[in-house]
Formats: C-alpha cells, sequence, structure tokens
C-alpha cells in the first residue's frame, strides 16, 4: 500500500474560477443577477397586490392615483388597468428569465451534441450534417417562430421550443470548429492509439475541453433569448395575460407613456437593462477567465 | 572600438502573480565584426535580452541598465528614434520567417519597401538592390522568385529571404534569435554556412541566440552561457569547450549524444550550484 | 536468429492532396505519397531508430502501422498477423501492447484530466475489470517507475515541466506493460538536459522490461544514442538500414552522408574544420 499523501491538484476550472473572482465588472454582474432572481422570487411575499388583481380606485386614473407609493401599497405603481406593477414586474422577470434560460439550454445541449458529432466523426456525415444546419439557418426564424405562435397559439411551450430549437445553429457551428482543432490534438490522438473508443473519446476528451467555449458562449445566449422573447411579446405574440414578461411590460409602459405614467416602462425596463447588462460582463469575465491567452 | 557594449542589463515583467526578474544584471560587449553567442535553455532570459536591446519587449516588461551601441546608449530609447537604429544599424532574425514577412505580399514588394523607407531608393533601384541582395542569400534565379509571395518559398529558403532583408541596409549588428531552430538540419547548415560567410563579406557583428552547443562551436569567437536570467559563464569559446568553468556549461556540453562519440548513458545536468542561494 | 515481433512489407501510405497547379473551376487532386513502399522488421527487444527531415513520411509510417492513419497498401505483421486487415475488435486487444509516445508533452495530455487519470485511460480502456483501488495503485508504482513522486497524482499537466509531462507520456504508454513503443520525436520538444533525462530513462526502462522501440527523430545524435539499427527515410523511402554503427561510420546514400555532415558538433575545433571542407565542397561545385 502506498501512504504518500495525495497533492491536491489545481484544475484549470480553480484557475478560471479565481481569475473570474478577480475581474470587477463580472463579480458585479454577477451579484447584480443573482440579487434580481431573488427579488423576482422572494419578492411577492411582500407583494400587497397579486400581480392579476385590479385595484378598482387607481383604474382609469392611474396618472395620479396609481403613482409608486408605500400607502397604497403599489410599490412601483400601477398600470391604467389598476394592476401592481411591482408583482406584474416580478412575475415577468420570473417568466423572462425562465424563457432565456431554458432557450439557451435547449440550445446548448442540443448544439453541442450535433456541433460534436459533425466535428468528430467528420467525412460525409458532416458534410451532411453542417449543410443542414446551412438549410436552417437560412430560414428567417423571427419569420417561422411567429408563424408557429398564430398557427399553434400562444403558449409558453411553444415560445420555449421554438427560440431554443432555431438557436442551437450558432452553438452547433461554434461547437463543430472547436471540435475540428480539439480532434487533431495529440492527446486525442494518445486515446486513440489506446484504443479508446469514439463515445467515450467524444465524452471524455471532446467535450470538456469545449465546455468553456460553449459556457461563454451560453451566457451571451440567455440575454439574446431574453430579447427574442421581448420583442416577440412586444408585438403582443409572446406570454398570455394575465402573465406577461418583460418585454410585455415594456410594450404596455411604451404605448401608455403620454398618459404621464412613466413608472410603467421605467421599473420593468430597469430591471430588463440590469440583467442583460449582467449577463454580458458576465459573459466578459468568463472569456477572459476561461481564455487567458487571449488577452 | 566596442560595437556594443551591455552593462548591468535586467529585464522584468510585470504579470498578474507579480514581478518575473527575466533577466539579471547581464554585461557583455562585441567588438565589430565578431560574433557572439547566447546560449540557454527555455527560460533562460537570452532572447529577452536581445529583445531589451532592440526596445522590442512586450508592454510589460522593462529593462534597466545601459546598452551601448558605438558608445551612445541605446536602452529604452523612444520609439521614434529606436526606428533610427533599427535596420540601419541592428537587424534582427526570428525563429520563425514567417512573423517577420507579410503573407499577403511579394517578396520584391516587402524588400524594396525597407529599402525605399530607409535610405530613400526609387522603385527600381530598390528591386535591383533587393535581387542583388537575394543573390548574396544563393537564393537560385533571384531575379524571377523576388515577385513570389512568402508561402511560395520552402522553409529554409524563406529564411534566406529574411536574412536577405534584415541585410538590405547593411546594418553593422545582427541579432539571430534561433535562427534555424525551425530547419531541417541539412538546411540548418547551409543556413549557419551562409551567416558566417555573409558576415565575412558585410563586416558585421552577429549575437547568435541559441540552445544547441554543436551552432555556437562552429561560428562564434565568444560564448555566454544563460540560466535562469543570469549569466553562468562568459569566455571565448575555444576556453569555454576546453575547459568549461562552471557546473551549468559542463553538464549542458556532456548531456547532449554526440555523432563522434560514444556514451552508455548520457549524464544529466546537475543544479547543485542552485544552492548558492540564486533560483 | 528470433522471429521479427513486427514486420513492416511495402508500406504506402498516399494522400488526396488539391492540386494548385491544375487550375479549373473543380478542384482536382494528386496523390501525395507520403509514405511509398517502405519495409523493414523489428526484433523483440530492438530499438530501431527512423531519421528523416520533416516531411519525409516518418511520422506517418508509425501511425499507419496503429492504423491511426489509413495505409493504401502493404502488410504490418504484428506476431503472425496482419494488423492493417484485422478487425477493429481484434486490433482493440493488440493495442494493448502498442503503445505510443508523442512530441508535444503537454498537447499529449488532455488539460481538464489529472495526471493519475490520464495514465489509467489504457488500464480503464483494456482491463475493463479492475477496481478503483487496483488501478490507482497502478498508477502510483508507475508514476515511481518513471521517476516522479506518486503523491503527484492529482495536479493536472499544466502544473508540471515539459520534462515531467513526457514522464507522464512514458507512464501512460507503460502502464499496459506493452511489448512496443512507439516514439514520436519524444524529445525534440524538450530541452538538452531535459532530453538527457527522458532517454536515459527510456533506455533503462527499455533495458529492464525488454520491450522494442520505433524511435522516430529528426536528431540523428539522438537516434544514434538510443537505437540498434537506424532507418533513414527520404521523401516516403528507405534509402539506408543498417546498425547505428554502420549507418553513422558508412553511410552509402548521399542523402545520409549530407545529413551527418550538417549535424554539428559541440566541439569548435572539428565544427570550424568542417565548415573548411563544406566551403571547399561548395567553391568546387
Amino acid at each position: 500500500m502506498n501512504t504518500v499523501t495525495e497533492v491536491k491538484g489545481r484544475s484549470l476550472w480553480s484557475d478560471a474560477r479565481r481569475r473570474f473572482f478577480q475581474n470587477k465588472a463580472a463579480v458585479a454582474g454577477l451579484i447584480a443577477l443573482t440579487a434580481i432572481v431573488l427579488i423576482s422570487f422572494i419578492g411577492p411575499f411582500f407583494a400587497v397586490w397579486s400581480f392579476e388583481e385590479i385595484d378598482w380606485n387607481t383604474m382609469g386614473s392611474a396618472a395620479t392615483l396609481g403613482r409608486p407609493s408605500f400607502e397604497t401599497g403599489h410599490f412601483f405603481g400601477t398600470d391604467d388597468l389598476g394592476r401592481d406593477i411591482y408583482s406584474r414586474v416580478l412575475q415577468g422577470t420570473q417568466i423572462s428569465l425562465k424563457v432565456g434560460v431554458i432557450g439557451a439550454a435547449i440550445a446548448v445541449i442540443v448544439g453541442t451534441v450535433y456541433g460534436t458529432v459533425a466535428g468528430y466523426v467528420g467525412g460525409r456525415t458532416d458534410q451532411i450534417m453542417m449543410r443542414i444546419v446551412d438549410i436552417l439557418m437560412s430560414i428567417p426564424f423571427m419569420f417561422v417562430l411567429i408563424l408557429l405562435l398564430v398557427i399553434f397559439g400562444r403558449s409558453e411551450t411553444m415560445i420555449f421550443v421554438g427560440i431554443g430549437m432555431l438557436a442551437w445553429l450558432d452553438m452547433s457551428r461554434i461547437v463543430r470548429g472547436q471540435t475540428l482543432t480539439l480532434k487533431n490534438k495529440e492527446f486525442v490522438e494518445a486515446a486513440r492509439a489506446t484504443g479508446v473508443n469514439t463515445p467515450t473519446i467524444i465524452r471524455r476528451h471532446i467535450v470538456p475541453n469545449l465546455l468553456g467555449i460553449v459556457a461563454i458562449y451560453a451566457t451571451l445566449l440567455v440575454p439574446l433569448m431574453i430579447l427574442t422573447e421581448s420583442f416577440i411579446s412586444f408585438l403582443g405574440l409572446g406570454v398570455q395575460e394575465p402573465n406577461t414578461s418583460w418585454g410585455a411590460l415594456i410594450s404596455e409602459g411604451a404605448g401608455t407613456i403620454r398618459y404621464d405614467t412613466e413608472w410603467q416602462l421605467l421599473f420593468p425596463l430597469a430591471f430588463f437593462v440590469v440583467t442583460l447588462f449582467s449577463f454580458f460582463f458576465i459573459g466578459d469575465g468568463l472569456r477572459d477567465a476561461l481564455d487567458p491567452k487571449d488577452r | 572600438m566596442n560595437i556594443l557594449d551591455v552593462k548591468n542589463l535586467s529585464v522584468k515583467f510585470d504579470t498578474p502573480d507579480g514581478v518575473v526578474n527575466a533577466v539579471n544584471d547581464v554585461s557583455f560587449s562585441l567588438a565589430e565584426g565578431k560574433t557572439l553567442a547566447i546560449v540557454g535553455e527555455s527560460g533562460s532570459g537570452k532572447s529577452q535580452s536581445a529583445f531589451s536591446i532592440l526596445g522590442l519587449l512586450p508592454k510589460n516588461g522593462h529593462a534597466a541598465g545601459s546598452v551601448k551601441y558605438m558608445g551612445q546608449e541605446i536602452l529604452n530609447l523612444p520609439e521614434a528614434e529606436m526606428n533610427r537604429y533599427r535596420a540601419n544599424e541592428i537587424a534582427m532574425i526570428f525563429q520563425d520567417p514567417m512573423t517577420s514577412l507579410n503573407p499577403y505580399m511579394r517578396i520584391s514588394k516587402q524588400l524594396s519597401e525597407v529599402l525605399i523607407h530607409h535610405k530613400g531608393l526609387s522603385k527600381a533601384e530598390a528591386l535591383k538592390e533587393s535581387i542583388k541582395m537575394l543573390d548574396a542569400v544563393q537564393i537560385p534565379d533571384a531575379a524571377s522568385r523576388v515577385h513570389m509571395y512568402p508561402h511560395e518559398f520552402s522553409g529554409g529558403m524563406r529564411q534566406r529571404v529574411m536574412i536577405a532583408m534584415s541585410l538590405l541596409c547593411r546594418p553593422k549588428l545582427l541579432i539571430a534569435d534561433e535562427p534555424t531552430t525551425a530547419l531541417d538540419v541539412t538546411v540548418q547548415a547551409e543556413i549557419m554556412d551562409l551567416l558566417i560567410d555573409l558576415q565575412e563579406d558585410f563586416g558585421m557583428a552577429i549575437i547568435l541566440i541559441t540552445h544547441d552547443m554543436g551552432i555556437v562551436a562552429g561560428s562564434c569567437e565568444e560564448t555566454l552561457v544563460m540560466f535562469g536570467g543570469n549569466v553562468m559563464e562568459y569566455r571565448p569559446t575555444l576556453d569555454l569547450f576546453d575547459n568549461p568553468q562552471h557546473p551549468y556549461t559542463k553538464g549542458l556540453l556532456e548531456a547532449v549524444p554526440r555523432l563522434d562519440q560514444d556514451v552508455q548513458t548520457l549524464s544529466t545536468v546537475s543544479y547543485d550550484f542552485l544552492e548558492g542561494g540564486k533560483s | 536468429m528470433s522471429e521479427p515481433i513486427l514486420s513492416v512489407k511495402d508500406m504506402k501510405v498516399w494522400f488526396d492532396v488539391r492540386d494548385d497547379a491544375a487550375g479549373g473551376i473543380f478542384p482536382k487532386t494528386k496523390k501525395l505519397k507520403a509514405v511509398d513502399g517502405v519495409t523493414f522488421d523489428l526484433m523483440p527487444g530492438e530499438t530501431l531508430g527512423i531519421v528523416g527531415e520533416s516531411g519525409c513520411g516518418k511520422s506517418t509510417l508509425a501511425r499507419s502501422i496503429i492504423r491511426l492513419v489509413k495505409a493504401t497498401s502493404g502488410e504490418a505483421v504484428w506476431m503472425g498477423r496482419d494488423l492493417l486487415s484485422l478487425s477493429d475488435a481484434d486490433m482493440l486487444a493488440v493495442r494493448k501492447d502498442i503503445q505510443m509516445i508523442f512530441q508535444d508533452p503537454l498537447a499529449s495530455l488532455n488539460p481538464r484530466m489529472t495526471c493519475g487519470e490520464i495514465i489509467a485511460e489504457p488500464l480503464k480502456t483494456h482491463f475493463k475489470g479492475m477496481g478503483k483501488t487496483e488501478r490507482r495503485e497502478k498508477v502510483k508504482a508507475m508514476l515511481e517507475k518513471v521517476g516522479m513522486d506518486p503523491s503527484q497524482i492529482n495536479r493536472y499537466p499544466h502544473e508540471f515541466s515539459g520534462g515531467q509531462c513526457q514522464r507522464i507520456g512514458i507512464a501512460r504508454a507503460l502502464i499496459t506493460n506493452p511489448k512496443l513503443i512507439i516514439c514520436d520525436e519524444p524529445v525534440s520538444a524538450l530541452d538538452v538536459s531535459v532530453q538527457a533525462q527522458v532517454v536515459n530513462l527510456l533506455m533503462a526502462l527499455q533495458k529492464e522490461l525488454g520491450i522494442s522501440l520505433l524511435f522516430i527523430a529528426h536528431d540523428l545524435s539522438v537516434v544514434k544514442h538510443i537505437s540498434d539499427r537506424i532507418m533513414v527515410l527520404y521523401f516516403g523511402n528507405v534509402v539506408e538500414i543498417g546498425t547505428s554503427q554502420q549507418v553513422i561510420e558508412q553511410p552509402k546514400h548521399a542523402y545520409t552522408q549530407k545529413l551527418i555532415a550538417s549535424i554539428p558538433i559541440p566541439d569548435p575545433r572539428k565544427e570550424m574544420a568542417r565548415r573548411k571542407v563544406r566551403r571547399a565542397e561548395r567553391a568546387a561545385s
């Protein structure tokens, strides 16, 4: 028995974590994002009004009686229907983040699997798989998504699936490119020489080395998903009332700005902007942390 | 008169993990037309010493000490003044010729631009001079090859082109940083022979940076051995090989297998000398 | 005279490459004959050095034997069976006996795996029934064998020096008790002082374990030091094969002669004299 005490290794991940936490903007982004997530889940417990309740007092006179105030319990004010903006923003935050995260997750999983297989197997398989991606990419995806929503009706699932299934295309291309370079590395050759089978090589040698770039791209994909959902909601095709999302709220707020209810626009917009910036800063920080050569 | 006097040269790098001393207190001098070899393994600071002379350190690098070229202090000169020395007085060639050659530009253009810029020659004169220089580095059929792109040349030919480029302005000092490391052995011998021949023709001094004691043996009057940023030994080459003083030099000489000798096991470099506190 | 452990017969590896000179809208291809009819035998316990300049096909030859590169034609007979016509399952069994060491010490190790996991990979592949603890003990023993501290088993490749990484590569190659190790330029990326250590280690291990080595390098001095016999490749063809002494002292082919004349000798007097000879030859031609 060998009884030496084993020295603990310092993996590339722990190195990256250290570099990430040295990046002030990224850490600020992470804190802001965590705060927003927490608020969206804890906040509703402090709400006086639920997101679908109508305050008949303020209905119709939102500009005067629906101002943000602690006395009425409308911390962020109300809309012209008398609904509490505070509760609605929190509810919209949950929905928008859910769309962003689930959409990005679908894109990451499908894109990574598709891209690694195409890149690693190569040859004719790669040709066919990537031409399929090219064809799908040439379809105007916003148009298709809108069409799907019109035909099958507006539902949350439809949005998740629609956005996610179309966003994996870029992901698969990026992953395939990375796989092609990894495939020719000597450590992959070493695994092949010793007889490791293809699925294991992909799982053990290719994917772990891809995760860095996938993580970076995923953090940039989440805000993209949120933006797409917002755009669709802005067009009035997104989530269904009384549920809401940032896009729907901003759309309503923008529509009623001339009635002097600026809070209806500003509060959801603030959440929206802070979240997007946080994701971008985190993505930037991750890139610097995982890919120090580029600096 | 010495063409180059380097005194107490040190190079430091600012890194996220603190300051790294790449070169400590290096001093040497080089007479006109002579050759000095700087030998060391990776991380010995041999290349950084050379880069600092020409002001080519990356942004996070700082050089201190004194470097006098023909009696003039040139260390840490402002970029504009340094540019007068570069190419005209001191030229440099690198391990990978492609780092200095623009892959999208014909050789003729790259060579003549140097002459037009530094010497104020006309286009026609510059081209003629370029062809002459390619002839001098023994590129066959230079007059037609001059119009080719770098990728159309083999590795050895590219290195010849780069040597030609560095010699265009007739520098008095050539710094060659591992000029043959990327080349096949047979080509390496040709390039080294060429460099020595050119040195005699042009009367320039050469600083040859290398890790290969064999190359040093054939071409340099003096040798400076570096390890971990410090000078281990600095003596005439013949002396150094006959009677190496420093254990590191000794180790380095014995660690290389030789064609003209048979040994059972290679001796390895002992780092006992490090226990003096240096690291 | 014993039977050769490996005998390669008329091995050819041709690649299709784009023919830039041909022109036309559709790219035409031409054959690049990377390896063009190589034949040699390797005896048990023998070290065969393969030298040649970059692009002479030495790496391709080695890779074609263990089917990392598809051979165009030829045979590689390993203990009586032609490797090139084995089924994948049969080939897998053979891979346990033929391992490989690579040129770039760091690039040949997966940066996301610990050195223990890296060395254990061949065991996981070929001894599926082996328990985790047994595997770990074997890896530790192997680390010690290649001159490393077994307590380093959980460290990652980037925490080691180039020489240590190459030792890990050697440990990975040795862990299945192979009969042949193909060394593809194992020391050319290393500093001379480290190079000597790795060469000594390889020679000592070979002596102890009686394995055969195919030692590929461009540095004839190193090849001569480690090899019993030397094979010189030039543009995909064998131009010379013989004992180290024969090849170095009485080279027959013009390329071998030029190669030997070009290798610098770390002795100023000899080297200056050789330079004079070369210069005289150039002046004469």
